[in-house]
């Protein structure tokens, strides 16, 4: 065909370059949602998943984690290099950001990987370094959050984003039946924490329980925010599995 | 019908133009203000002074957004306005309404979204913090500025259609596809929301849009500037139709698969990111036909390099251009991936494209069309290569620093001793950074006052010509 056509029709041009421009995201997006291979299973012995929903608090300490940009310094993904697994831990596993909405796997390291960050310091230490990071890490250029353990956690809303995530696919209950399908996937402890109509409870005993600011009387931004970060990359335990078993998945 | 006894500015709109054009200089000035002070909160943490508002991590989307959607989106208004007018000789379509609707409609968008960012409502995806119903409004801003200029394509007299609208357009229609099918969430309340997909699926999804926007926003509509404004201030024809027909069909095309190598060695299924890495490469050839086809425009007049400072931002626009689309594919090699990812040296890469391409051909482009839009001449000519000059050693500082600071931190990340073990903590290599940001830092405020000159000068300018009455005389497209 003449180009020439082309250019004298603005009807044939659009619809030319709709073609050329779709192809690429059709062949390259579209599978990711079919390929079964492409986010791993990972169970326990017993046949539970050890990748489970974040729980109330803890999703609440992610959407803090996402209110302050962490993700512009901080990556949530460990490359499978030999520096990468001293300094952070097994490379991360695509099922174990399955319900990060939105995934924060980030693109730029100012500071460290966080994906296995969860229990490598105390509670303790993550307050102080978030109130203050110059006071434990000399050298950091991270701004001080003295913000978080003031403020009080709002949590009043966290049944509307249980149920927007649950509509999003993630396995947060709302009835009985789905409870009891959660129990049978994650076991009964971690389906009482994955309960919508239990969530306020479940959030204020899971923040006692922690006392994660060291403080039992509030329950503030830091508590959340320190809860999430102790969960970060602990759900899969490396150890019941071969050192190659999760390579096929690459 | 237009006659030469009708002033320009009745025959086509260009109320609507002066008014993007405007808004491109103040969000540019604004957004790389922004940029200089979050470098230097990278240099000198205290300057987050413990206020939440102005932590990096907040003001990080309000530099991003105030450049690429404030400066990069009226630039890019403005321009295609101008151009598809002076190219189609046609009034734009749908009349003074609809193109002052995406002026407030787009300049309302900035506002929000920098608003959004500082008070910590975010979607939590790079480039696109803005939740959902600033989401709508860029949609519907969308739809109405397409529905403007596809119409006015319609409303042509020529037969054919300029080759810089064809830029326009895939830029127009790729944005909307990026934009819509990127952004579906899941509202919780007005300023919350959840993304639909998660993981490895939203990963794809963000860099699918992350890139192309780099590709179709940040490249592609620019590529639209350059076929009109690099011939115009030249005098002369593009260099190769042909080249023009073959890169602008391939760019179309390879763009949308090279997403992927943001996600090298992650665990995104290895076969995207190696036939995204794939394709990066092949990109390179459509990339450098443009560049060569706006730099070989010059041929036979290069002594303009000398004496026209307007075509020098052009020229040496196009000379990044070609620098950091050598770059790129060469960081899409897995191997080097390995080394630049998550340091500076993306960092870097990102602003020799943005500093050196899309600021540049902007500067050559709004130099050239604000003395026409304002029916005068400029200022001070020595002022716009006092500008050239700030800029380009501002764009120099920034890349030579991040490009040191990002070797430097791949090679410290991946370095170990003789026993084995890693040879430096982390917290070591933000040490060795501090040189680097502050040189970064030292860089942009070069850019800056560059942009600020430009700003001085044009007010200058445009102060002169309400002082002149409005000339009549019609030039040719």
């Amino acid at each position: 065909m003449e180009h020439d056509k082309i250019e004298r029709n603005i009807g044939l041009m659009l619809v030319l370059t709709m073609i050329a421009i779709s192809v690429g995201g059709m062949v390259e997006v579209l599978p990711l949602f079919f390929l079964k291979d492409t986010v791993e299973t990972v169970k326990t012995a017993d046949g539970k998943d050890m990748v489970r929903p974040y729980s109330p608090l803890e999703q609440i300490g992610r959407d803090i984690y996402i209110r302050e940009g962490c993700y512009l310094c901080h990556s949530q993904m460990i490359r499978p290099f030999r520096d990468e697994a001293l300094r952070y831990g097994h490379y991360s596993l695509a099922a174990e950001s399955k319900y990060d909405h939105p995934f924060q796997w980030g693109s730029k390291r100012t500071g460290p990987d966080l994906a296995r960050v969860g229990g490598k310091y105390s509670n303790d230490w993550q307050v102080q370094h978030l109130t203050a990071p110059r006071s434990m890490v000399p050298e950091s250029v991270m701004p001080n959050y003295p913000w978080l353990i003031r403020n009080k956690l709002d949590y009043s809303d966290i049944q509307d984003k249980m149920r927007a995530l649950r509509t999003t696919g993630v396995p947060y209950s709302n009835s009985q039946g789905e409870y009891k399908r959660n129990v049978t996937q994650f076991g009964e402890d971690v389906a009482k924490t994955l309960h919508i109509p239990d969530a306020e409870k479940t959030l204020v005993a899971q923040a006692q329980l922690g006392n994660y600011d060291n403080n039992k009387d509030d329950i503030t931004e830091m508590d959340a925010l320190v809860a999430y970060l102790q969960v970060l990359g602990t759900m899969v335990d490396f150890s019941k599995f071969d050192d190659d078993y999760f390579a096929k998945f690459r | 019908m237009a006659t030469s006894s009708i002033a320009f500015s009745e025959q086509y709109n260009y109320d609507v133009i002066r008014k993007f054009t405007i808004m491109a200089m103040v969000w540019a000035a604004v957004g790389m203000l922004v940029g200089v002070y979050i470098a230097s909160e990278l240099a000198f943490p205290i300057l987050n002074f413990d206020i939440p508002y102005i932590t990096f991590g907040r003001l990080r989307p309000v530099h991003t957004g105030a450049v690429i959607f404030g400066f990069g989106g009226s630039a890019l208004f403005a321009t295609s306005y101008y151009i598809v007018q002076r190219t189609c000789q046609a009034r734009l379509f749908g009349g003074v309404k609809a193109a002052n609707f995406t002026f407030w409609g787009w300049q309302s968008i900035i506002v929000l979204a920098a608003l959004g960012d500082v008070l910590g409502y975010s979607q939590g995806w790079e480039y696109a913090e803005m939740e959902w119903p600033i989401d709508l409004l860029i949609a519907v801003v969308w739809v109405v500025y397409g529905v403007i200029f596809i119409g006015t394509i319609m409303k042509r007299k020529e037969p054919h259609i300029y080759v810089a609208n064809w830029f326009y357009m895939a830029f127009i229609l790729a944005t909307a596809l990026l934009h819509i099918f990127h952004n579906l969430v899941i509202p919780v309340s007005l300023t919350k929301s959840y993304p639909l997909f998660a993981g490895v699926q939203d990963a794809m999804m963000q860099w699918w849009y992350g890139h192309n926007a780099v590709g179709f926003f940040l490249t592609a509509a620019f590529l639209g500037m350059m076929y009109y404004f690099v011939p115009k201030q030249a005098g002369r024809p593009v260099y190769s139709y042909r080249l023009s027909v073959v890169h602008f069909w391939a760019i179309s095309f390879l763009y949308m698969w090279a997403g992927t190598h943001h996600l090298h060695w992650t665990a995104i299924p290895d076969w995207t990111s190696t036939l995204a890495a794939t394709f990066s490469i092949m990109l390179l050839l459509p990339s450098w036909g443009g560049m060569i086809n706006g730099i070989m425009t010059l041929s036979g007049a290069w002594d303009k390099l000398r004496t026209d400072p307007i075509m020098r931002f052009l020229i040496v626009a196009l000379s990044f251009y070609g620098m950091s689309t050598f770059e790129g594919p060469m960081m899409s090699l897995k191997d080097v991936n390995a080394l630049s990812h998550y340091t500076d040296w993306t960092v870097g890469h990102v602003h020799s494209g943005a500093l050196g391409w899309v600021a540049m051909i902007s500067f050559g482009s709004l130099y050239h069309m604000i003395p026409r839009l304002w029916n005068t001449t400029v200022y001070n000519e020595k002022l716009i290569n006092v500008h050239f000059w700030l800029a380009t050693i501002g764009i120099l500082l920034y890349i030579v620093s991040m490009w040191i600071s990002g070797i430097m931190q791949g090679l410290m990340w991946r370095a170990f001793d003789d026993f084995g073990n890693l040879q430096y903590s982390f917290a070591e290599s933000v040490a060795a950074m501090h040189p680097y940001y502050a040189m970064r830092a030292l860089g942009g405020a070069f850019f800056l006052t560059g942009m600020l000159v430009m700003c001085y000068n044009m007010t200058k300018t445009i102060r002169k010509s309400t002082a002149v009455a409005i000339g009549s005389a019609a030039v040719p497209a």
